[in-house]
């Protein structure tokens, strides 16, 4: 079942064509992300799912209802996603359980507040004024705002910004803890080693359009590229891509007499197969 | 499913909220309730004289500051702190939740009224201890008072909040904001008496609601003998009542149909 479905979805701002033809499905359970360089219609067509902005044609359905009706509708929409917007500094003058405590207010169904400032690792600093928390801190609270009202569908948007390597993998695990719950998931973001842990699926955005939509493993063709070999012969080190990589390295082995001096096999990462593909129009 | 808060309760929680986050910014908790009172201080120290029998100038400028305290704590206060609020991201973040845009102003509105009372009744207290005003005994000067309150705030808060999509940044928002305010003061008889201003001024001031809010609460708490010194010899109680209620509207068009959640 399909929690977003886009089609033929466009958006102009004065004479620049944003958005020229999206089309997307986003199935229930899913972590999806969005990957495109700045300029490449991400935020935009993020922006028109959460409601936030208007289209110029096109349908969207998200979670059955359409993002730009207004009114007491939208209320009981609203109810049912969470956003993690990029950057917020507000309400500085109050406690992080204050806050989450008061958007738990909002919602006809909310998480425990206890429970999700312990999953996203404030419990230590509930009682902490806002302005006093670290930037990785405050983003963290920005999370628990969004899944306080106990979301089917969640918005992030570049949520690890700022986060030092170990606080990234245990938000990584927030989120894969969140999925594990039955909670959908669009994640726009610009790492794409995130992308590759954390999505199902993968939708590459450039120009406005969607070039591809696949998995991480398999994008641009890439489970099936040519494998890099590549080992110390001496003083230099040689490389050699190949179809058959094992049958290489056996061929190696076989040459060196069992250990073959830094051997490394490789395919190219996504951040390389994303960088082809948007290649050249890269800003 | 659809259990969802009203927006009125949720005002009211919202309400709670910004009272909370207000008091514990004592900087300006601290300028916005005590400033009047020390500029009280000041012009009723400075002018001592009578302007009419039975009424000196301290009596004139605390009916005065009163008034403007209605379009301190709301219009001023509003129409600055919303857009650091929307740079903030703040009120992006509140647009994607379920809340709806009048829980926010009916919080707005708690807030600015709370502060209102505080800063009439520390206004009242200054002035009676050290400036010997006297308090109305006439039961009909408190009614006066009561609707001129609730009447001047509802008004205040609605154009500060419409006001409010006008600055073009939250940093810029206190250069737009209050020199509108102070010029209104000036015009509209707050720190002269309102007679001795020039004429096109006390034209321009008629058409805002400040001159009419300073006439009104002088109505409750100078003698009624005074009136006659008054540019239309009277208190004019039922065309203040119906600017305040235009300016009301034009201030509730406004928010509700151009209030901007966003930046740009």
């Amino acid at each position: 079942m399909s929690l977003i479905q886009v089609t033929g979805l466009k958006k102009c701002y004065d004479d620049v064509h944003a958005v020229r033809g999206v089309d997307l499905e986003i199935a229930q359970g899913e972590i999806f992300s969005l990957l495109g360089p700045n300029g490449a219609g991400k935020t935009t067509t993020v922006e028109i799912l959460e409601g936030f902005r208007t289209r110029d044609s096109g349908t969207v359905s998200v979670l059955g209802f359409d993002p730009q009706t207004r009114g007491h509708e939208s209320r009981v929409w609203r109810n049912r996603i969470g956003i993690v917007l990029q950057s917020s500094a507000d309400a500085g003058d109050l406690t992080v359980v204050e806050t989450i405590d008061h958007f738990s207010g909002y919602y006809s169904n909310p998480r425990n507040v206890d429970e999700v400032i312990h999953s996203v690792g404030l419990v230590e600093k509930e009682n902490a004024l806002i302005r006093n928390l670290s930037g990785g801190q405050r983003r963290r609270l920005d999370v628990a705002l969004g899944i306080i009202g106990n979301p089917e569908l969640l918005f992030l948007d570049e949520p690890t910004t700022g986060f030092d390597p170990e606080a990234r993998r245990s938000f990584w695990s927030l989120i894969q803890k969140l999925r594990s719950d039955g909670t959908t998931i669009l994640l726009t973001t610009h790492y794409l080693d995130e992308a590759e842990a954390l999505a199902d699926r993968v939708a590459v955005i450039n120009n406005g359009v969607i070039i591809e939509v696949s998995t991480p493993a398999e994008l641009g063709g890439r489970a099936t590229s040519q494998a890099t070999v590549s080992w110390r012969d001496g003083e230099t080190i040689k490389s050699e891509r190949s179809d058959n990589p094992t049958e290489l390295v056996a061929k190696l082995s076989s040459h060196f007499g069992g250990e073959v001096p830094e051997l490394i096999v490789s395919r190219p990462s996504l951040e390389d197969i994303y960088l082809e593909m948007i290649g050249g129009t890269h800003e | 499913m659809s259990n969802i808060p009203s927006a009125l309760s949720l005002g009211i929680r919202r309400g709670g909220l910004e009272i909370r986050q207000f008091a514990r910014q004592r900087e300006s908790v601290v300028f916005t309730l005590l400033f009047p009172v020390i500029l009280l201080a000041i012009f009723g120290s400075v002018f001592k004289d009578t302007i009419a029998p039975g009424v000196t100038f301290s009596q004139y400028f605390l009916a005065g500051m009163i008034a403007s305290g209605l379009v301190n704590t709301g219009f001023q206060a509003l129409a600055i702190t919303i857009p650091l609020e929307r740079d903030f991201g703040a009120l992006k973040r509140l647009r994607g939740t379920p809340m709806p845009a009048a829980s926010y102003f009916i919080g707005k509105s708690i807030l600015i009224f709370v502060s209102m009372v505080i800063q009439i009744l520390l206004l009242l207290a200054f002035g009676i201890l050290f400036f010997g005003v006297e308090l109305p005994t006439d039961v009909n000067k408190w009614i006066t008072f009561t609707w001129l309150v609730l009447l001047g705030s509802a008004c205040s808060t609605a154009l500060g909040i419409a006001f409010s999509i006008v600055p073009k940044s939250g940093r810029g928002a206190s250069a737009v904001v209050s020199p509108i305010v102070i010029i209104l003061q000036f015009f509209s008889g707050v720190f002269f008496v309102f007679t001795q201003l020039p004429s096109w001024m006390q034209q321009v001031a008629a058409i805002f609601p400040l001159k009419w809010l300073t006439q009104g609460m002088r109505s409750v708490f100078l003698p009624d003998s005074f009136a006659s010194q008054e540019v239309a010899k009277s208190w004019e109680t039922g065309k203040t009542v119906a600017i305040l209620l235009v300016w009301l509207v034009i201030g509730i068009f406004f928010s509700v149909r151009k209030f901007k959640w966003d930046r740009d």
